[in-house]
C-alpha cells in the first residue's frame, strides 16, 4: 500500500546513524502533570522578541495573549495555563550561553481555565476544502496565535506562508523524516494524531494552492508511514489525491531542508536562495499539527510534545506546557543517579544544558539525560590530517577542514571564502573526524567573529557616513557664508554704485540673489533637520 | 574549544586506528620481502622503528606537546616502515637513523608535527640520503644472494665490510645502463633475462613483494582508509606513458606492466603518494596529484640519473599540491551546474 519512493536525489555526504530510538518509540505520548510554575522566555521564535502586555500580578486565563507580536518576523506568546503572572524579568533560558533572558513567570492556579477561544475555521475538516481564504488573514491569525518551527528552527509559520512573487508553489513538503538519534516525538505524533496532521495539511494545501503534498517520512518508521497513510485514505479521494506519504532513506541530516527539498524533487537552492523561490515549501509535522490545533479549535501554541529519554527510568513523550522545567521533566521521567547532564535537542545537533535547569520552549523537542555509558568521552583533540573523512561526509559539500583550518588560524575571512554561511552545522563533519575534532564548534565560534565583524563594520560605516555628512555640511556652511559676505559686498558696492549713479530702482540681479540664499537657507535647514531626525536602522534585524 | 559541543556521537574512528590499518597493509609485502632478502629488513624496521619514536617523542617534548597521547598516533612508525622499505636493506645503521631523523625531526616535527609538514617525511629521507650517499643508497643485494642473518646483521652494523660483490644492479637499473650505453638487444626483456633479472612477469622476485603491496593497497581501499583517486591517476598515468614509449621503442624501453611492478611503483602509488597531509584533498585534486607523480616517477626512473622516481615525483607534487587544492575546489551543494565555480582565493563573497 505503501509506495516506496521510486527514485530520490541522494544528496552529497550525510551519515548513518545508529538510530537508538526503541527506548521512546513504542512510547504513548502522555501528559506532564500541570507545573505549578511556568517561566516563559520571551523569545521563543527567530525574529524579533515579542513585547509583554501583562505585568506582575496580572490574573491570566489559558491560551491568554501575554506578549505581542513585534513586527512581521515574530510571533505572539501565551498563557499555557491560567494563573497570576509573579514576574516579568530576567530568567535563565536554554540556551548554551546559559544567559539569562527577558521572560514571564506564571504561577498557576490549578484549574488549567480556557478563556476566549476563536477558531479561524468554523466547518468540520472535510467542508473547508475548495474554499477560498484571504491569505493575509490566515497569516495575521497564525502570528496571533504564536505558531512557529517546531522542528527546532523556530521560525514563524505565517512568514513561510508568504509566497514569493511570480512563482508558482509547486510542492509543500512536510517534515516527518526526525532524523536525529533518539528523537520520537514526531513519529509518536504521526502515529497517535495522523488525523489532525492530515487535516491541517490538507488547510495548508488548500490556501497554498499547491500542485502536490509530499509527507516524508525515513523508513525507520514504517508505523508512523502506515498510520499516516489510513488516515488520509480516510479521506474523499478528491481532497487528498494530490497528496503523498513518501519513505525517504534514514541518511543524516535527511530532515534538513536543503536535503530533503532536494531528496524529494531533485531541486537544488543554490547559496542564498529560499525553497519558496523553487516553488517548494516545508513544514514540520508538529507544525502541521500546530497550525491545525490554531485553525480549528481556537488553540495557540501554548504545548509541545517532548521526548525524554536517555539515562531515565521512563522514557517516553510527553507533552508538557510551554515554560516547563526542564528539571522536573527529568526528574517525572526517572532520571539516574548516572546520568550527568542533560542534551536539549538530539545529540547531533542539541546542546548539555549549562546549569541543572531552564524551561522548555517553542523549539525543543528532545531532552536526553547524558551518562558517560551513552555518550562516550570523545578523546582528546588531536591535529588535522587532512583525511577529508569531513568534506566526504558533509551534506553540504564544503571542505569541513579547510574551515577548520582558517578558522584556527583566526582568519575569518577566509572561510567565507570556503562558504562558512552555507555550514548548516549538523556534525557529520565532527562524527567521522579521527582526529575527534568538534569542528562544528569552530564553525559557530566564526560566524559569530563574522557576525560581530559585520556589526562593527556597519557601526563604522554609520560613523563614517555621519563624519563625512558633517565635513560636508562645515563645507558647505563656510561656503554659504563666504557667499552671503560676498552678496553684501555686492549690494553694497551696487548701492553704492546706484547711489553715485542715481538710479531709481533697485537692481534685478542682487534681488535674484536674495532668492536664491533664502532657498540655500531653507535646504540647509531641512538637512539639519533630517540629521535630527532618528533614522531607521539600516540592515536588516533577521 | 569546548570539548562538550554537539555533536556527542561518534564514530569510532581515531589516527590510530588508520595508522595501524596502513601498517597492516605493508605486511604482505614486508613477508614477501623478507622471502626475498631475508631478515635483516626486520633490523631494519626494527631501528627505523626505534628511532622514529625516539626523535618524535624527545621533539614532542620540546615543543611541549602532550608527548604519549601524540606518539600514540602511530603516525612516525608508518613513516618509520616506510623508510626501512624504501632503502637498500643493507644499508649500514646509521643511514637509517640519518633517514629517520631528516623524515621526523626536519620534515615533520620542525614545520610543525603531524597535520602540518609539506612534504612527505620518508621521501625527504630518501631524497637526503640518496643525495649524500648516492652510492650507498644504490647498493641492493644481488639477486639469489643468500647470506646468514648474522652476516647480514655485521653488514647493516658495519663489523663486517659491504662488498660491492654483494650487491647488483636492480632491474630498473639495468635498463637505464641499456638505454645510456645502447647495448641492444632484441627488447628489454631479453636483455634482462640476460643478467638473470627477469621473473615472470616483471623484475624477479620483486613483481612478488610488489604483488603483495598491491594486495595491502587494495585492503587499505576497502577499508576506506585511502581513496582511489590518487592509486588509480598514478598507476594509469605511469602505463599510459610506459605502453607510448614501449610501444614506440621496445628494443629500449620496459613494457608497462614491468615497469608498475618494479621498484617502488605501487608501494607509491598506494601508500606514499597517498599521504593525506602532504597531497591533496579534494577529489580532482588528487586525481592530478597522482596523475602528476606517476608521469613524473616514469620520467625519472627511466631519464634520470636516480635509480627510482618515486621519492621526487611525490616531493614535486607535494609542492605543487595546495595551488591544486585551491583550483579544483569542489562545488558547494546546490550551486548549479551552471553556476561559475567560485575558488577561495577570489575576493567577492556570497551572500549568507
Ligand atoms: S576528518 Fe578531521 S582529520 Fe580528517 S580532514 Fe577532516 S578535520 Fe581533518
Ligand atoms: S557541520 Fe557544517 S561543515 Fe560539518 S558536515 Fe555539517 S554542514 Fe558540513
Amino acid at each position: 500500500m505503501l509506495k516506496r519512493l521510486r527514485q530520490f536525489f541522494r544528496f552529497p555526504g550525510g551519515i548513518h546513524l545508529a538510530h537508538r530510538k526503541e527506548a521512546s518509540s513504542e512510547k504513548a505520548i502522555t501528559q506532564l502533570p500541570l507545573p505549578e510554575k511556568l517561566i516563559l522566555p520571551l523569545r521563543q521564535s527567530a525574529g524579533a522578541t515579542p513585547v509583554p502586555i501583562v505585568k506582575a500580578g496580572d490574573k491570566v486565563k489559558k491560551g491568554q495573549r501575554i506578549a505581542a507580536a513585534e513586527g512581521w518576523i515574530s510571533a505572539s506568546l501565551h498563557a499555557p495555563t491560567s494563573g497570576t503572572v509573579r514576574d516579568v524579568g530576567d530568567y535563565p533560558v536554554a540556551h548554551p550561553s546559559g544567559l539569562a533572558a527577558p521572560s514571564i513567570v506564571i504561577e498557576a492556579d490549578g484549574e488549567d481555565a480556557w478563556g476566549e477561544r476563536q477558531p479561524f475555521l468554523e466547518q468540520t475538516a472535510t467542508e473547508y476544502a475548495r474554499q477560498v481564504f484571504n491569505p493575509e488573514r490566515v497569516q495575521h491569525y497564525l502570528q496571533d496565535m504564536g505558531v512557529v518551527g517546531m522542528g527546532g528552527a523556530v521560525f514563524p509559520s505565517h512568514v513561510k506562508l508568504v509566497k514569493a512573487p511570480g512563482i508558482p508553489l509547486e510542492t509543500l513538503i512536510v517534515n516527518g523524516a526526525e532524523c536525529e538519534p533518539f528523537v520520537t516525538c514526531d513519529d509518536r505524533l504521526m502515529r497517535e494524531r495522523a488525523d489532525e496532521i492530515i487535516s491541517g495539511l490538507i488547510f495548508l494545501t488548500e490556501l497554498l494552492g499547491v500542485r502536490e503534498a509530499l509527507i516524508a517520512i525515513e523508513n525507520n518508521k514504517p508505523e508512523a508511514a502506515v498510520a499516516m497513510q489510513n488516515a488520509l485514505a480516510a479521506r474523499l479521494e478528491s481532497v487528498v489525491h494530490h497528496i503523498r506519504v513518501v519513505i525517504i532513506p534514514a541518511i543524516y541530516p535527511a530532515g534538513s531542508l536543503k536535503q530533503l527539498v532536494y531528496m524529494l524533487t531533485g531541486k537544488r537552492a543554490p547559496i542564498g536562495v529560499l525553497p519558496t523561490q523553487l516553488g517548494v515549501q516545508c513544514f514540520n509535522v508538529a507544525t502541521i499539527h500546530a497550525i491545525w490545533r490554531a485553525v480549528a479549535h481556537g488553540e495557540p501554541l501554548i504545548r509541545r510534545i517532548v521526548t525524554v529519554t536517555g539515562d531515565v527510568e521512563r522514557p517516553g513523550n510527553l507533552e508538557v506546557p510551554l515554560g516547563a522545567s526542564i528539571a522536573d521533566i527529568l526528574r517525572y521521567a526517572g532520571m539516574r543517579g548516572s546520568a550527568d547532564g542533560c542534551l536539549v535537542g538530539g545529540p547531533m545537533m542539541g546542546f548539555l544544558l549549562p546549569h541543572g535547569d531552564a524551561p522548555i520552549g517553542k523549539g525543543i523537542h528532545c531532552l536526553i539525560a547524558r551518562s558517560p555509558q551513552l555518550f562516550p568521552p570523545e578523546a582528546p583533540e588531536s591535529p588535522c590530517i587532512r583525511c577529508t573523512s569531513c568534506a566526504e561526509a558533509c551534506p553540504q559539500g564544503l571542505l569541513p577542514y579547510e574551515l577548520y583550518w582558517w578558522s584556527r588560524a583566526g582568519d575569518f575571512a577566509k572561510t567565507q571564502r570556503y562558504h562558512i554561511h552555507e555550514c548548516i552545522e549538523c556534525g557529520c563533519c565532527a562524527y567521522v573526524c579521527p582526529a575527534s575534532i568538534p569542528l562544528p564548534q569552530y564553525f559557530r565560534f566564526a560566524k559569530d567573529q563574522l557576525r560581530a565583524a559585520a556589526k562593527n563594520q556597519e557601526m563604522a560605516d554609520q560613523a563614517r557616513e555621519r563624519f563625512e555628512f558633517r565635513q560636508f555640511r562645515i563645507e558647505r556652511e563656510k561656503a554659504e557664508r563666504a557667499e552671503k559676505l560676498a552678496q553684501a559686498a555686492r549690494a553694497q558696492s551696487a548701492k553704492r554704485a546706484v547711489e553715485q549713479a542715481g538710479a531709481s530702482s533697485a537692481p534685478p540681479t542682487s534681488e535674484a540673489e536674495a532668492i536664491i540664499a533664502a532657498a540655500v537657507e531653507r535646504t540647509r535647514m531641512a538637512h539639519e533637520a533630517e540629521t535630527i531626525d532618528p533614522k531607521p536602522e539600516p540592515g536588516n534585524p533577521a | 574549544m569546548n570539548p562538550f559541543s554537539a555533536p556527542y556521537l561518534h564514530r569510532p574512528v581515531s589516527i590510530q586506528r588508520s595508522m595501524n590499518l596502513v601498517l597492516l597493509a605493508l605486511l604482505p609485502g614486508i613477508l614477501a620481502y623478507l622471502l626475498l632478502i631475508g631478515p635483516a629488513l626486520v633490523v631494519q624496521i626494527f631501528i627505523a622503528s626505534v628511532s622514529a619514536l625516539l626523535f618524535e617523542g624527545v621533539l614532542l617534548y620540546w615543543r611541549g606537546k602532550p608527548v604519549k597521547e601524540r606518539l600514540h598516533d602511530h603516525s612516525a612508525l608508518v613513516t618509520a616502515w616506510l623508510i626501512a622499505l624504501t632503502f637498500p636493506p643493507l644499508s649500514p645503521w646509521w643511514l637509517t637513523v640519518i633517514g629517520v631523523f631528516f623524515a621526523i625531526v626536519i620534515a615533520k616535527q620542525l614545520y610543525g608535527g603531524l597535520g602540518q609538514n609539506p612534504f612527505n617525511p620518508a621521501m625527504i629521507a630518501f631524497a637526503v640520503c640518496i643525495i649524500a650517499f648516492p652510492a650507498l643508497m644504490s647498493q641492493w643485494p644481488a639477486q639469489g644472494l643468500t647470506l646468514s642473518f648474522s652476516r647480514q646483521v655485521e653488514i647493516i652494523f658495519g663489523f663486517a665490510p659491504h662488498l660491492d660483490a654483494l650487491t647488483s644492479a636492480t632491474p630498473l637499473d639495468a635498463i637505464k645502463t641499456a638505454l645510456k650505453t645502447d647495448v641492444l638487444h632484441d627488447n628489454v626483456q631479453e636483455l634482462l633475462m640476460s643478467q638473470n633479472l627477469y621473473g615472470t612477469f616483471a623484475g624477479r622476485g620483486w613483481e612478488w613483494v610488489t604483488t603483495a603491496y598491491l594486495c595491502g593497497g587494495i585492503f587499505l581501499l576497502i577499508m576506506g582508509v585511502i581513496s582511489w583517486h590518487v592509486p588509480l591517476a598514478f598507476i594509469v598515468s605511469m602505463s599510459a606513458l610506459a605502453l607510448v614509449c614501449w610501444l614506440v621503442d621496445p628494443t629500449r624501453f620496459a613494457d608497462p606492466l614491468f615497469h608498475l611492478f618494479s621498484g617502488g611503483a605501487i608501494l607509491g602509488a598506494f601508500f606514499i603518494a597517498t599521504d593525506p597531509v602532504s597531497g591533496c584533498a579534494t577529489p580532482r585534486g588528487k586525481l592530478i596529484f597522482g596523475a602528476g607523480a606517476g608521469l613524473l616517477a616514469y620520467l625519472i626512473r627511466v631519464f634520470g640519473s636516480f635509480p627510482d622516481g618515486i621519492a621526487f615525483a611525490v616531493l614535486l607534487m607535494n609542492l605543487t599540491a595546495p595551488l591544486l587544492d585551491l583550483y579544483c575546489q569542489p562545488r558547494v551543494f546546490g550551486a548549479l551546474p551552471s553556476m561559475p565555480v567560485k575558488r577561495a582565493d577570489e575576493e567577492k563573497e556570497d551572500a549568507p
